[in-house]
């Protein structure tokens, strides 16, 4: 398992600029700030649903998704707001589905970050888990049939690993030799489901040789480790290589979600988990290595936090959707009918 | 007598019936330790042990495919669906294998499939659909959905008692909203395939279930104060089979129909009441049989949108005016 951040490790940059190494620590800030604001939020009752939490996965997230290039495309799950934010999607954004305005990317029909732009390179993700899978080995087979080099990534959780759509979604594009990454985050938990009770298997990174597959594992909490294990595995797709699943160890250090206050995990886990905190870890290793001075990260900080209160003094008080919109675009011809059935309620 | 919410009745019916009969098991995501993403299990792993109460991997296919099997051994399983909207993961099996087993196998399949369905909770389209539609086609299925707290316990009760696979589904808008005095000690068994006349009336019935009961029960008490109107309700609580007998006698009493439910329009369990309106007691019915249910599209998140989708109080009592004045 790679690991770059551990005590006595010589410090790795993975080839990346001291920018680039910068842009790293950004977006995981960028995406633990968007959430702690959206807490506050959600106890202003102003986040409509439910809220999901990466705390402790802003490495994973961010680091694989750095490793794609323009014109990849990924498709994130609920923790993976760092892998939207690294392919464009902006904190107003965001905030606007949390909040379901009109002018949400989804105009108030779908929740959280289940939200798309494939020009940016993120694919939403529905709730039945597994199933995106799938789809991006469709995704993958469009690039390949157009002779594109383009890579797809997508993530799958421990817990849904174990549905029949990531099983028939892997094989196929295993059997096809896809330019597909498969990031399967380990946290620990599905919900309240330890791993144990998700699959026989003691690591993840086992299934790969089911699949016929190559198999890679991270620290994912390291999100330079992250990097490079991605990087790899996304170049060798690009190259005709195939598919790789990737093992992410982490852990979710928050519920489920927001109502969720995880009864089932002991003190001394959580407690061990969040002295491995990716970006505590990352900013020590970038100021101890001399890639950036206390202060350039204060400000990134301060960055952070000015664009997110920009973002949301520009959404927060906006208007909900017009009930009405909620009829248009099921299908390609607007189903006129519809409206028409309502207004005969009349008589 | 005791108090209780709509949850908490199905939670004891669950919980009378392993208590009675060993044969019963739980199997279902996070059902265990965590009593399940909305608590209805909540204690009975330690109650029971974790032998009867299984967590089980992210797979439903797994989960009703092993109620199945199991099923077919003589035990008795109830598998929760942590949203019903999942229970699509396992359609093919429900519907070809479970459905199927009796008819063309000889195989016994009591078995129950339960979990929260329905929305007005701002769930977005994966977590507020009411699938009934979906099995209504399906022979060898019966389906269940309560809408108060007696049957939420009858009715759970009844179904895993019964010698066949019943879906039953509650809806978590009601889960603690609604509470009801519910005697200790008396056993609560609501058959399955009778609906109830739930409020009296001789103008119009309204035939429904589920939450849209509560809001049947609202319109008919306003149209009664603004109209004068005496509005019948009648809560299907089965709706296969569904109790055609309840339904013709409505329609005998007052000449005048509307059917309600959540789900959308097209395909929806109001079209074939209807069309066994037409084929049981056409000739009874004065006005053309109206339907309010949801707009044709997935189910929006945002609350301005998800209340326009779903009926309302005031569709009904609109609908109702033009019905009674037909
Ligand atoms: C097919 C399906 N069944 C059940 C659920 C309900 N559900 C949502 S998230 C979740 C746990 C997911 O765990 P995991 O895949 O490990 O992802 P994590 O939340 O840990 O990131 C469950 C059971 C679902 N979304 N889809
Ligand atoms: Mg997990």
């Amino acid at each position: 398992m790679t690991s770059t951040l551990e005590p006595g490790t010589p410090a790795l940059h993975a080839g990346l600029s001291q920018a680039q190494l910068h842009e790293l620590y950004y977006f995981m800030r960028l995406t633990r700030s968007i959430e702690e604001k959206l807490v506050n939020l959600y106890r202003q009752t102003k986040v409509i649903g439910g809220l999901f939490r990466s705390l402790g996965q802003e490495a994973d997230a961010v680091g694989s998704a750095y490793a794609l290039d323009k014109g990849d495309i990924l498709s994130p799950l609920i923790r993976n707001l760092g892998s939207m934010l690294v392919k464009g999607a902006t904190p107003v954004e965001v905030l606007r589905q949390y909040m379901a305005k009109a002018e949400s990317p989804t105009r108030g029909r779908e929740l959280n970050i289940h939200f798309n732009d494939l020009e940016r390179g993120f694919l939403g993700q529905i709730s039945h888990l597994g199933d995106m899978v799938a789809v991006m080995a469709g995704v993958t087979l469009s690039f390949r049939m157009r002779r594109e080099a383009r890579v797809g990534l997508v993530y799958v959780g421990d817990g849904a690993m174990s549905t029949g759509a990531f099983h028939e979604g892997i094989n196929f594009a295993a059997v096809q030799r896809l330019p597909l990454v498969i990031v399967a985050e380990n946290n620990g938990y599905a919900y309240s489901t330890p791993m144990h009770k998700q699959t026989a298997v003691a690591e993840l990174v086992e299934k790969a040789a089911g699949y016929g597959v190559r198999g890679a594992q991270a620290d994912g909490n390291d999100v330079l480790a992250v990097y490079e294990v991605t990087k790899e595995a996304v170049e060798r797709a690009r190259a005709g290589g195939g598919v790789t699943l990737i093992e992410l160890m982490t852990y979710r250090r928050k519920g489920h979600a927001e109502h969720d206050n995880q009864s089932y995990v002991t003190k001394e886990e959580l407690e061990a988990w969040a002295a491995k905190d990716p970006l505590d870890r990352y900013a020590r290793h970038l100021t101890e290595g001399g890639r950036a001075t206390a202060a350039e990260l204060a400000a990134i900080d301060a960055r952070v936090t000015a664009e997110i209160d920009t973002a949301v003094a520009l959404c927060e008080n906006e208007p909900l959707p017009e009930p009405a919109t909620a009829l248009d675009g099921v299908l390609a011809e607007p189903p006129k009918a519809e409206l028409e059935w309502y207004r005969r309620l009349d008589g | 007598m005791a108090e209780v919410t709509y949850l908490e009745a199905l939670r004891d019916g669950l919980a009378e019936e392993m208590a009675r009969d060993e044969r019963v098991f739980i199997l279902g995501e996070d059902v265990g330790a965590y009593g399940g993403a909305f608590k209805v299990t909540e204690g009975f792993q330690k109650r029971f042990g974790e032998e009867r109460v299984i967590d089980t991997p992210i797979s439903e296919v797994a989960i009703v495919g092993a109620a199945a099997g199991a099923a077919h051994m003589g035990l008795r399983p109830v598998c929760e669906m942590q949203f019903i909207d999942f229970l699509s993961c396992a359609y093919s099996i429900l519907t070809n294998y479970v459905a199927t087993a009796r008819y063309r196998a000889g195989l016994k399949t009591p078995m129950v499939i339960r979990g929260p369905s329905g929305g007005y909770v701002r769930g977005g389209p994966f977590h507020s659909q009411n699938p009934e539609a979906a099995y209504l086609h399906t022979p060898g299925l019966k389906m269940v959905a309560p809408a108060t707290a007696r049957d939420a316990k009858g009715l759970i009760k009844a179904a895993i008692r019964d010698e066949d696979p019943v879906l039953y589904f509650e809806h978590k808008y009601l889960y603690r909203r609604i509470k009801e005095d519910l005697p200790d000690g008396e056993e609560i068994l609501t058959p399955i395939g009778q609906a109830k006349v739930v409020r009296e009336g001789k103008d119009l019935s309204i035939i429904t279930w589920s939450a849209m009961l509560w809001k049947s029960l609202e319109a008919a008490e306003q149209l009664e104060k603004t109209d004068g109107l005496s509005v019948e309700v009648v809560d299907l609580r089965t709706l296969l089979p569904l109790d055609d007998a309840a339904i013709v006698a409505t329609v005998k009493k007052t000449n005048r129909v509307l059917i309600a439910h959540e789900d959308t329009r097209t395909g929806g369990v109001a079209g074939e009441i209807t069309a066994r309106i037409n084929e049981l007691c056409f000739e009874w019915l004065d006005a053309p049989v109206k339907r309010v249910c949801a707009h044709d599209v997935p189910l929006p998140y945002a609350p301005t949108l998800e209340d326009f989708v779903l009926p309302q109080t005031d569709d009904l009592v609109r609908a109702a005016r033009w019905v009674a004045a037909y």
